[in-house]
Order: C-alpha cells, then structure tokens, then sequence
C-alpha cells in the first residue's frame, strides 16, 4: 500500500513537472508566433503603401464602394458555382464508383472492363480540367445539338464529372484495396458471391476509410467549378470579369476570392479533422 | 470411392517455384475429428485453403461426398456454403455488429425466413455464451469472443464439416481455453472437424486422428495416443523441454535435416507438458 503511494505521488510530481514544462515551451512558441507575424504584418501596411503604385492598386483592388455595389450580384452568382457543384457530386461519385469497381473485378473474362478502367483513370487524371472542359465544353455543342443540349451548363458538368470521377475512382480503389485480404475469403467461404462480398464487406469498409480524401477532392472540386466561366455559365468568376470590364476595377476579383475562402476554409478544417481523427483512431 | 466426408486424393499447390503441398491423400469419415500439426510453414493453412477451394490445387482431387470439388468451373458458391471455415484472425466483419455479422450470408444464401434465421442465431449466441454480446461490434469484443462469433457465424451456414485454422494462436492464452471449449462441445455434437494447430495438449485430448505434415506431406498419421506415445520413428534426441516458440526455431534451423528429426522433438515437447 505505502509502496503503492508513494509511487502514485512520486508520478504524480513528474507529471505536473513535464506540464509545466510543456506550458512553458508552448508560451515561449506563442510569444515568437506573435512577434514574428506582428513584424510581418506590420512591415507589410507601413511599407506596401510607401510603393509608388500602391494608390492606384488601393483604388482598383480594394475599391470599399465598389465592393459593396457588387457583392450581392457576386452572391447571386456563386449560387450557380454551388448548383453545379451539387449535381455534380453525386454524379461524380456514381461514375467514380463504377470505375473503381471496374478496375477491382477478378475473373479473367471481364478483363477488357479492367482495361477500360485503367485508360479512363489514366487519361483524365493526365489532362489539366481546364482543357477538358475547353475540349467537351466547346467541341460537343459545336456539333450542333439542338436548344438545351448545347448548353454549357451541360457539357461543363460532364467536362467536371469527367475529371473528377477519375480521381474519385482512385481514391476508392485505393480504399478497396487497403481493406485486408482475409476479409475477403471470409466473406467468400461464407458462401456469398463475389458481388455480395464487394457489396456487404468490402464497399462499406473501404468507403469510410476514405470519406476524408474525398472531402480534399469535393474542396477542390469547389474551386474548379470557376473554371466553367471559360466555356459560357455566368458563375462568380464570369460575374467579377463582367464588373471589372464594366466598372473598369479589380475589386469584384478579390470580392469573389473572399467568397470562395468563406465556403473552403471551413470545409478544408473539417476535412482535416476528419483525417486527424481517423489517423488517431487507427493508431 | 471410399465411403469418406471429404477426401483428399494427391493434392499438390505450388506458389511460384515453390511447391507447398506434395501430394496430400487423406480422408474424412463423418463425425471424425482430425488435427493437423506441423512446423509453421509446412502448409497447414495452404492445405485447408485448397479443401474449400480459396486457392485452387495444381493437381489431385478434393471430394465432397461424391463431388470432385476441385474440378475447375465448378459454382463454389453452394460448395462453400457446405464447408464452414474459421480462419486465425480478421474474421469479423469490423463494419457490422456480432448479429449482423452471423445473418449476413444466410440472408443473402440461404432460403429461410429472416425470422427463423434470427432465432437459430440467437440460440448460437445463448449456447456459446455470447446472448448479452451480440449487437456489439467485433472491436468491443475479447479476440476470444470474436472467435467464438466467428464459429457461430459459420455454424448458421449449417456446414457439413468444419475447417479451422490455428483459430487459437492469436489468442491471450487466459482466452484460448473459451474457444477450445467451443470445440470440444462441437466435437461432442459430432460436427466433422479438420483443425490445424499447435496445441498439441487438445489435439490429445479430443482427436479421432492427428496427422503430421511435413515437407508438403503427410509423414505420419494416427489416433493421438499411438501417435503421441509411441511413434513409429524412433527418437532421436534425449527427452528435453522444448517451448512451443524454441521448437519452431528448431525446425526452421534443422530444415535442413530429416523431418523425422523434428518430429521426435515435437513428441519430446508433447509429452514433457
Ligand atoms: N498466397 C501465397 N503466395 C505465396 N506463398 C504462399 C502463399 N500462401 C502461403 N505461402 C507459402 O506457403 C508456405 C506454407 O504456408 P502455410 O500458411 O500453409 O503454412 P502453415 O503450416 O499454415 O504455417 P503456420 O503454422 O505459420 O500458420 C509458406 O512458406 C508460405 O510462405
Ligand atoms: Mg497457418
């Protein structure tokens, strides 16, 4: 007993020290983060504005009257970046899956499906989006499809969805293929075919373990879908060029990059913690 | 034909070059009890994986009643469902509650009613024990109790003979003796049993037959206390205390010399524990 205190306080004296130590090393990184950011900072609003041309770039930047006058119309904009960004996740997510499931299949008669999957993710994986939406969303409506189909609405959805599902697909088959082999034969000694074991077993595990991966893509996807203001849909991005070339100013730009960081900032942090906590529950 | 469950006739498997299995013949009887034991390596785990057709045989044939198993396109699907197998770890379905785990196959295999299903489940889970544990997931259970659901979830399948392989070995050892019960109460059922292990303690005690495998064959075989007590070859080596760890190092240094070697030192382990 005496032993067993004694030991208890003696840990306990060893604890509080490391503490201490440790709140100390944290204060002292606190007050260098601080001073170090506060030199920054203040060495960037006393010397940026000493620059010859920084009149001119506070005007035509961070124009306050002009920002005011266009954000509303910006907002109503972006509304369109979340539309497409909505119909095009779970269309990405449904093409990606089928190219992950392409690539796992086994028997040797589906082989050319296994083919096909690999061309698909290697091809839209190796092309920048921005030219895959200049090829679908400029070539397919210069076919001359009729009224809606010519939309680039459309064909910039499908240039996106392309891209994305490939990446999709990667990340899943990476999924699939990190879930260990034995779950696999007890699945199939229990009798169930090999789709009821990738439908049961295999999927659901390999689909959680990838949920924060996916989160980095649909924040990516985010950005890109500004891309489509290239190819026609009057989005964020089309909709700041179109104040700038009217009102001659660059502030609808810098309006509009705020609005971005407001929507992936917060989806990032959570994607992160959602890494972190997956990487602390494995561990 | 022999009048066997299963049988085993010449069965080799070769991974690249190398061949783990030299011609295997063995046979079942139903209700029969036989253990595999061996050095790691010699093949035990590949030999039960090629009963029940996860790795296909290079040659030879596996019977099941009168059904050569082995023959290539055959829909494996029904024939697994006949043969029940507990592997050492991974088991469980981590995704899945105990229940979920146990009903999944016969749901989507079996034709009978979920309601039934769930009941014969749950009687399983009462008899070995696990009635209060069975809407839990595996990783809130003991690994003994996942072995335990995992035989549970093979036993719903109604298997006609049961494979296991070293179900004990990644076990705590205060865990192994739940399972091995779990074994013995099959065994008392009359479930046709092949299990590959190192306990050779149970082996002993539970077996109808023990056979050594070695090298890729069978080099001996026979009722546990013939076996145990008075091999047919002769020792080799003073009576000494091997553990069972030190005895694999044994056999992995001494690969070279004859499997009859490393056979006498099992036996000089068995009967100093
Ligand atoms: N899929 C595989 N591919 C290549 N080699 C394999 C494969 N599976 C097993 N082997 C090899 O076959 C040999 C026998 O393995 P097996 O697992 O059957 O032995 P074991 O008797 O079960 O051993 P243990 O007691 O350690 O479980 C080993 O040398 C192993 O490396
Ligand atoms: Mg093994």
């Amino acid at each position: 007993m005496a032993t067993g205190n004694d030991g208890r306080s003696t840990d306990q004296i060893t604890v509080n020290k490391r503490l201490k130590y440790e709140a100390r090393l944290r204060q002292r990184s606190m007050v260098v983060a601080g001073v170090s950011t506060a030199i920054v900072v203040l060495s960037i609003v006393l010397l940026v504005p000493l620059a010859p041309g920084w009149e001119g770039v506070k005007t035509s930047f961070f124009n306050g009257e002009v920002f005011a006058k266009t954000l509303p119309k910006l907002l109503k904009a972006f509304l369109w970046d979340v539309a497409i960004f909505a119909w095009s996740v779970p269309l990405i997510f449904a093409l990606g899956l089928a190219i992950a499931l392409a690539r796992a299949v086994r028997s040797p008669a589906l082989f050319p499906l296994r083919i096909f999957g690999a061309a698909y993710v290697d091809i839209f994986r190796g092309v920048p989006v921005v030219l895959v939406i200049y090829l679908v969303g400029f070539g397919v409506p210069g076919l001359g499809l009729p009224r809606p189909w010519n939309s680039p609405y459309i064909w910039g959805t499908v240039a996106l969805v392309l891209t994305y599902s490939a990446y999709i697909a990667e990340v899943l088959r990476g999924g699939i293929e990190s879930i260990h082999a034995s779950q696999r034969a007890a699945a199939i000694c229990l009798g169930l075919s090999e789709r009821d074991t990738m439908r049961y077993v295999i999927l659901p595990q390999a689909i959680r373990r990838v949920i924060p991966a996916n989160m980095n893509m649909l924040v990516a996807l985010q950005k890109d879908v500004a891309l489509l203001s290239f190819i026609g849909p009057v989005e964020i991005l089309r909709q700041a060029g179109i104040f700038k070339s009217l009102l001659a100013n660059f502030t609808p730009y810098v309006a509009a990059a705020l609005i971005f960081l407001c929507v992936t900032v917060p989806a990032t942090r959570y994607a992160d913690y959602l890494m972190n906590r997956d990487r602390n529950a494995r561990s | 034909m022999p009048e066997a469950k299963l049988s085993l006739c010449g069965v080799k498997k070769s991974f690249g070059k190398q061949a783990i299995l030299r011609g295997i013949d063995l046979d079942v009887a139903e209700g029969e009890m036989i253990c595999l034991i061996g050095a790691s390596g010699s093949g035990k785990s590949t030999l039960l994986r090629c009963i029940n057709q996860l790795e296909p045989v290079d040659d030879g044939n596996v019977w099941l009643d009168e059904l050569d198993i082995s023959a290539p396109g055959l829909d494996l699907g029904p024939i697994r469902r006949r043969i029940g197998i507990v592997f050492q770890s991974f088991n469980l379905f981590p995704h899945m509650t105990a229940m979920d785990n146990v009903l999944l196959a016969p749901r989507r295999v079996l034709n009978e009613e979920v309601q039934g299903l769930r009941l014969r489940a749950e009687e399983e889970f009462a008899r070995f024990g696990l009635a209060q544990h069975k809407d839990k997931y595996p990783d809130q259970l003991s690994g003994g109790q996942q072995q335990r659901v995992a035989v549970i979830r093979a036993l719903v399948m109604r298997p006609e003979i049961m494979l296991f392989d070293e179900i004990t070995s990644a076990l705590d050892p205060e865990l192994v003796g739940e399972v091995l019960d779990v074994l013995r109460e099959l065994r008392a059922e009359g479930m046709t049993m092949l299990l590959a292990t190192h306990e050779m303690g149970f082996a002993r005690e539970v077996a109808d037959r023990v056979c050594f495998i070695d090298g890729g064959m069978i080099v001996e075989q026979g009722p546990p206390e013939e076996l145990f007590n008075k091999p047919k070859v002769a020792r080799t080596q003073e009576p000494c205390t091997y553990s069972l760890k030190e005895l694999n190092c044994f056999m992995v240094i001494s690969k070279g010399a004859s499997s009859k070697l490393n056979f006498s030192a099992l036996l000089t382990l068995d009967l100093s524990t």
